[in-house]
């Protein structure tokens, strides 16, 4: 395990624990994006430069712009008085601190099972292109489906309806 | 420790982190914020998986990944359009506040 690593994972880590603690909710929606930027390092960190891209492009470029929008437009950036948390957060975070420590212990005791290639991959985004054009082409099409249904969804949901309740 | 071991246990922490900031916020949209963070935990395993794994030319953990990364983006569209619109609705984005599913 190399320093970079270490570095690059405390700040994904850091960024993430300031989204979901911090109390204004602005701060959560800008440390998210440093949460987001230290994916993609470590996307970068492990050879896959395409997804290291589109994650920077479409979750620190769209996903945390939207979020900040949707922020600004419901006027969450006023702090609340009382807590942040809701009224059962102890049931959360035992919920939480359990699958982190069933996901930790199968992972340090399954080391055996784990994959360890060595040799790092040649792939260009030429291969993952024709990937996409090829084998994936079904996945991709049903994406684009799915996407196009978002939009126009997300647009009809939080259209203002100006004649009130029909 | 392994290097695929150490993504693996970055992945899981930011799971349980994204996953409590979903179980314990009040704000609608943070809770989306924890939904986003524990999908980018997953995208974390499928591309340590894919670059430690067998047959990595076959790219079948990248496209995974990809794929997930695009189903986020829709997610986080309509979910944010339905907190507005509940905002719009509500007054609030407190979740709470919100407990009764009548008009």
């Amino acid at each position: 395990m190399s320093l970079v690593f270490y570095v690059i994972a405390g700040l994904s880590v850091a960024g993430a624990l300031a989204a979901v603690l911090l109390k204004n909710t602005v701060h959560c929606a800008l440390a998210l994006t440093v949460a987001f930027a230290g994916l993609a390092l470590l996307f970068l960190e492990l050879d896959a430069q395409f997804a290291g891209f589109a994650q920077i492009l479409i979750y620190i470029g769209a996903v945390a712009i939207l979020v900040v929008f949707a922020i600004l437009l419901t006027r969450g950036s006023e702090t609340p008085k009382d807590t942040v948390y809701s009224r059962h957060w102890i049931v959360g975070l035992v919920t939480a601190a359990g699958i982190f420590a069933v996901l930790g212990w199968a992972v340090l005791h399954s080391t055996v099972a784990l994959p360890r290639e060595t040799t790092k991959p040649e792939v260009t985004v030429m291969d993952i292109g024709n990937a996409l054009m090829g084998r994936y082409v079904l996945p991709l099409e049903i994406v684009a489906l799915l996407l196009t249904a978002a939009l126009i969804g997300a647009v009809i949901v939080a259209m203002h309806d100006k004649e009130g309740a029909q | 420790m392994t290097p695929l071991t150490g993504y693996l246990l970055v992945a899981a922490l930011l799971f349980a982190i994204g996953l409590a900031g979903a179980l314990t916020r009040r704000n609608a949209i943070l809770v989306l914020i924890g939904i986003e963070l524990m999908l980018n935990a997953a995208n974390l395993n499928l591309i340590a998986f894919w670059r430690y794994g067998p047959n990595p030319e076959a790219l079948t953990g990248m496209m995974f990944a990809i794929f997930s990364i695009a189903v986020a983006a829709a997610e986080a569209a309509v979910g944010l359009g339905l907190v507005i619109q509940i905002h719009r609705h509500a007054h609030t984005t407190d979740l709470d506040a919100m407990n009764r599913m009548k008009g």
